[in-house]
């Protein structure tokens, strides 16, 4: 609904109306847009909509901002409407009703029916696109003779060739945007379905397999349909993420060895998809392969701390060597900071502070949080 | 010792319960996934199709990625989600935004090992910075691109947050406790850069005691410098604000110059 501008509802120059109906109340996206019911007309140029009672509230968009249209047959206590899908709004829209709107598409309620000829109109004029007509059509002259076709010459013609070179790209990105379209109302079926799957599921209307239930797994995983079934079989990870749970098992034995046995799982992010240079894993790949760790018997632990640092460590990984240590160096030095830490051991000052934090928490380190900052002491109580 | 669903009495109940689903017009669930398996495919080959004609457009148009993101998300779709999904696989918006991700992290742990240890930056920082490492004949990237990638960032617990501050976002790279107070003291203070006990008391009708509170948290984090020596009352300076003011990185002699 941001698309719309407020107008006097007035038709310009060389527009005419095409045809009007009432009764029509407009939707955001899938929301009741904040209007009343009012009178939608349909011109050469616009669509605009006029609230039945007060005459000044009436707003309009260019037909140019329709991407694509399709009927919303109506249903038991639902009228028939018109879907419209909108390119984005022009950086020089004039001020209208909404502000901002997070959806690219509104819809026409036919609460008085008319629906089926206004969609007939509006298919007319979105074909003939009889709006682009009041481009200015200039003679250009000439300067060399040249018969029978009109080459467009001087500055007129150049800026008639920049005019079509935009209506092209507008027609590949119009032609992306319908296709697009497209694509998605198919996309929303699978979603649809997999929803009524995922309820039979919990409601256990039926028998799945095992076999099954993976199969499902890995559909929702190649549309990007959150898991909703909460079954732990194998956590929420797929064949998929055993096999890389394998692969990242092998890949960062020797790193996590050169890094003291625990790597921040950032870290691994960057290490393993520049590694993979391509078909790179998403962060959500990466830990739900790290949650299989312990389940396939790997010799890796996927960790989170207190903070919310998640950390892959070696599952050799001593906790006390590693405490023990910590009190070791802070002992030594009088006391520490994590910096300070960090730069001792070679670590990151994230891990280092997640260290001094766990010998915190056992209770060999006391802290001393000052302005100057966070500073370990050992524990003399 | 029974033994559940296994033996001719239990085989009849299922069959029975079958029919008696069958009958209501209920699609059991293993026939809907044999369905979905179906459909499945046929939903590849029409995204292979849109990929044959349009996955130059992905890449190349930010604005179109906007409305697919957009799109995807109004239908419940997350197309980032894994790079085994389809959508990665074959628009190839996986690997764009993963490897953003990596060079988001990376800019992020540079910043850290700095004088300072800046871990909350601007957007806009991050954007040039990250533009910056891209190089020139990299594909552009606008900051709607990083705003998911760091969203996605997320699912590693890392600390990767984004703060509302005018009109665009401050982002943490670190698991720092900043609260409602901190963040409200930031979004004040971006105007000028810095910020006054009196400026916090007067628009947040705080008391002292609690602004002296937040402001010595932001100082021990690190993410204010005080100026003890400006006119009127002492100035606290937020640095993770400066990159619109000033391009270049304060040196070691200016940061000891000022009280971290």
């Amino acid at each position: 609904m941001d698309r719309f501008a407020w107008t006097n509802g007035l038709l310009e120059m060389n527009e005419t109306l095409v045809i009007q109906q009432r009764g029509v109340k407009l939707y955001d996206g899938d929301d009741k847009a904040k209007l009343d019911v009012g009178v939608v007309l349909l011109t050469t140029h616009r669509l605009i909509w006029r609230d039945h009672k007060n005459h000044e509230c009436c707003i309009a968009l260019s037909l140019s901002q329709i991407i694509y249209f399709e009927e919303q047959a109506a249903g038991i206590g639902k009228s028939a409407k018109i879907v419209i899908h909108l390119y984005p709004v022009p950086s020089n829209k004039e001020p209208g009703p909404y502000q901002q709107s997070k959806f690219p598409y509104i819809k026409l309620s036919f609460k008085e029916h008319g629906q089926i000829e206004f969609f007939r109109r509006l298919t007319e004029e979105m074909t003939q696109k009889r709006w682009e007509n009041t481009i200015p059509q200039t003679v250009s002259t000439a300067t060399g003779s040249q018969t029978g076709k009109t080459r467009a010459v001087g500055i007129v013609g150049i800026e008639r060739k920049i005019e079509q070179k935009r209506k092209e790209t507008d027609k590949n990105i119009s032609e992306a945007f319908e296709d697009l379209s497209q694509l998605m109302v198919k996309a929303k079926e699978m979603v649809e379905l997999s929803r009524s799957i995922a309820n039979k599921i919990k409601d256990k209307q039926g028998d799945i397999t095992e076999d099954e239930t993976i199969r499902f797994k890995s559909y929702l995983l190649s549309m990007g349909i959150a898991n909703p079934v909460t079954r732990e079989t194998h956590g929420s990870g797929t064949h998929y993420h055993m096999q890389l749970a394998k692969q990242l098992g092998d890949m960062l034995l020797a790193p996590l060895e050169e890094r003291g046995g625990m790597m921040a799982l950032t870290e691994v992010y960057c290490l393993v998809n520049r590694a993979r240079g391509m078909e790179l894993l998403s962060p959500e790949d990466l830990v739900n392969a790290c949650k299989m760790f312990e389940s396939m018997k790997l010799p890796l632990r996927l960790r989170v701390f207190d903070s919310g640092v998640m950390v892959v460590q070696l599952q050799s990984h001593s906790e006390e060597e590693m405490i023990a240590s910590a009190l070791d160096n802070v002992t030594d030095k009088g006391s520490l900071t994590a910096e300070e830490f960090a730069k001792l051991l070679g670590l990151s000052v994230l891990l280092s502070k997640e260290r001094l934090l766990l010998a915190e928490k056992m209770g060999h380190l006391c802290r001393d949080d000052s302005v100057e900052g966070l500073r370990f002491y050992p524990n003399l109580f | 010792m029974h033994r559940r669903g296994v033996g001719a009495g239990a085989i009849a109940k299922k069959k029975l319960a079958e029919v008696k689903y069958k009958e209501r017009g209920t699609v059991l669930a293993e026939d809907q996934i044999v369905q979905m398996s179906k459909q499945i495919d046929t939903f590849k080959s029409h995204l292979e199709e849109f990929a044959s004609k349009h996955k130059q457009e992905i890449r190349k148009n930010s604005q179109f990625r906007v409305q697919f993101q957009e799109m995807c998300a109004t239908i419940g779709v997350d197309p980032l989600a894994s790079g085994k999904g389809f959508w990665s696989e074959m628009l190839g918006v996986g690997d764009f935004y993963y490897e953003l991700g990596v060079q988001i992290i990376e800019v992020c742990l540079a910043l850290k090992h700095r004088n300072g240890g800046k871990w909350l930056i601007t957007l806009d920082e991050l954007h040039q910075r990250v533009l910056k490492g891209r190089g020139k004949y990299a594909q552009d990237v606008s900051q709607d691109d990083l705003v998911r990638a760091i969203k996605k960032l997320k699912a590693m617990g890392n600390g990767f947050g984004m703060i509302p501050v005018g009109g665009s976002y401050l982002v943490q790279s670190v698991p720092a406790e900043l609260n409602m107070d901190h963040t409200v003291v930031l979004q004040l203070a971006e105007k000028k850069g810095y910020v006054t006990v009196s400026e916090i008391k007067d628009n947040l009708k705080w008391e002292r005691e609690r602004s002296c509170h937040v402001l010595d948290d932001l100082l021990k984090e690190g993410l204010a410098w005080l100026d003890s020596q400006a006119a009127g009352e002492p100035q606290y300076w937020l640095p993770a604000l400066f990159s619109e003011m000033s391009s270049r990185d304060v040196t070691p002699e200016e940061a000891n110059q000022m009280t971290p």
